[in-house]
């Protein structure tokens, strides 16, 4: 089950509950989140989908590439009819693959073409997001 | 004179230059400088999103606390990302005195921050203090005739309780266009997201999403896209070369900073403009005549 090395811990759901400060079962499924966000194309789960999963407990939802591709936009959080932050939830769950050491981003495999081409605003929010 | 406690941000004093050279210029003819406060450092650019966190908002509060050590209860920020920032971590330990004692604490080389300091971003300066009035009277130079496309992204604007401006109708940046005689234009993607960070690893999405909203804007008929973020101007603009690559028909259009068109308008220095269409367009041969 655990992918890249990913522990599932106890009490995962309440974990991600913790960090983010959301109630996951506040969600009823309407799906104005996944109607809204912008980068659903590249999704492999839709942000409805996410929250559904973790409400099962259904742990492949660490699996999804969702929490990855979502820029914090914040677009599903202004509308959610609910108040859920789900940006907050992809967060939260970003966070438990960082906090044990599993990086989404690395430098190293960046080439000097590549980091000289990015700007600093780009490069520095990148690796706050997807570093430990 | 009376000025503002200006906070630039890194991007300012690097690839954004011209949003800085123009903001200076704009406001020191508006007769509100910018005012850089000393010693300040990288916010960081996001807002950590996870409760437990106080390490990653000492960058943001030590920057509020050199404000303060100022004399200064406001700090006005340029850069959409640092806003945001800046202003959700204000309310972070605002909301609770407990963490911000702990990071207080921590930070045991500066004075304690009061949370006194109101983090505004410069384009609700412009509304709220100067008024879009004034504005139109320090024009010189009327942008009559061109058509100008806001594009708000997110940080300006979500989430609502560090919003400037209403989140799914936002008009402060129409109102500005107006003021300069231009004519704004409402395109559906003016407040969808550009795909900011992932520019560093998935450069494609942000490939795809600059085709998508500079392809709306054209359609609805701008002649130029103007932004607040650093990081939205260089993915709609930086990608538009490689966009051509692969759809050759897609027509160029020129991002740039609301100041550098104000500045336009107010015929003081706007830094670099991106195009050559935009500079031909404003100034060689006077959009409107110049006349007003
Ligand atoms: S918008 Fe809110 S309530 Fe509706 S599916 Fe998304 S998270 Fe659930
Ligand atoms: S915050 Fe993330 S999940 Fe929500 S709309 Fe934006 S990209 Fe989609």
């Amino acid at each position: 089950m655990a992918r890249n090395g990913l522990e599932i811990i106890e009490g995962l759901l309440e974990k991600v509950e913790e960090l983010s400060g959301q109630n996951v079962f506040a969600c009823y499924q309407c799906g104005m989140c996944s109607a809204g966000c912008p980068l659903t194309d590249e999704m492999d789960l839709l942000p409805n989908q996410v929250i559904r999963g973790l409400q099962l407990r259904d742990w492949r939802t660490m699996e999804s590439n969702a929490m990855w591709i979502c820029a914090s936009c914040f677009s599903c959080q202004v509308r959610c009819p609910k108040g859920v932050d789900l940006a907050r939830l992809m967060e939260a769950m970003r966070q438990i693959y960082l906090r044990q050491q599993l990086d989404h981003v690395s430098i190293d495999d960046m080439t000097p073409e590549q980091i000289s081409k990015l700007p600093q605003i780009a490069l520095v929010a990148s690796f706050r997001k997807k570093t430990g | 004179m009376d000025g503002l406690t200006y906070f630039p941000g890194c991007s300012l004093k690097e690839e954004a230059k011209e949003f800085e050279i123009s903001a200076m210029a704009v406001m020191k003819a508006l007769g509100l400088p910018l005012i850089e406060f000393e010693r300040w450092n990288c916010c960081g650019t996001v807002f950590s999103l996870t409760e437990d966190d106080l390490m990653h908002q000492l960058a943001t509060i030590r920057n509020l606390i050199r404000v303060q050590e100022n004399g200064s209860e406001e700090i006005v920020t340029l850069c959409s990302m640092c806003y945001n920032t800046l202003k959700r971590s204000s309310l972070f330990v605002n909301r609770d005195k407990e963490r911000l004692e702990k990071i207080n604490a921590f930070m045991d080389r500066e004075q304690a921050y009061e949370g006194k300091v109101e983090v505004r971003h410069l384009l609700e300066v412009l509304r709220d203090r100067i008024g879009w009035d004034k504005v139109e009277e320090a024009m010189t130079h009327s942008l009559e005739g061109l058509s100008v496309a806001p594009y708000y992204g997110c940080m300006l604007l979500r989430p609502r309780e560090v919003g400037i401006d209403d989140p799914d109708n936002p008009t402060i940046m129409q109102d500005l266009i107006e003021a300069l005689w231009a004519t704004p234009v409402e395109f559906p993607f003016q407040t969808e997201c550009c795909g900011s960070y992932q520019v560093v690893d998935r450069r494609e999405l942000i490939v795809e999403r600059t085709h998508r909203i500079l392809s709306s804007a054209r359609r609805s008929g701008a002649d130029v896209v103007i932004t607040s973020c650093p990081l939205c101007q260089y993915n709609l603009q930086k990608t538009q070369s490689e966009l051509k690559e692969t759809i050759p028909t897609f027509e160029e259009m020129p991002v740039i900073y609301f100041t550098q068109l104000m500045a336009v308008a107010l015929e003081v220095d706007s830094g670099e403009l991106p195009s050559p269409l935009l500079a031909g367009l404003a100034i060689e041969e006077g959009v409107g005549n110049g006349e007003r």
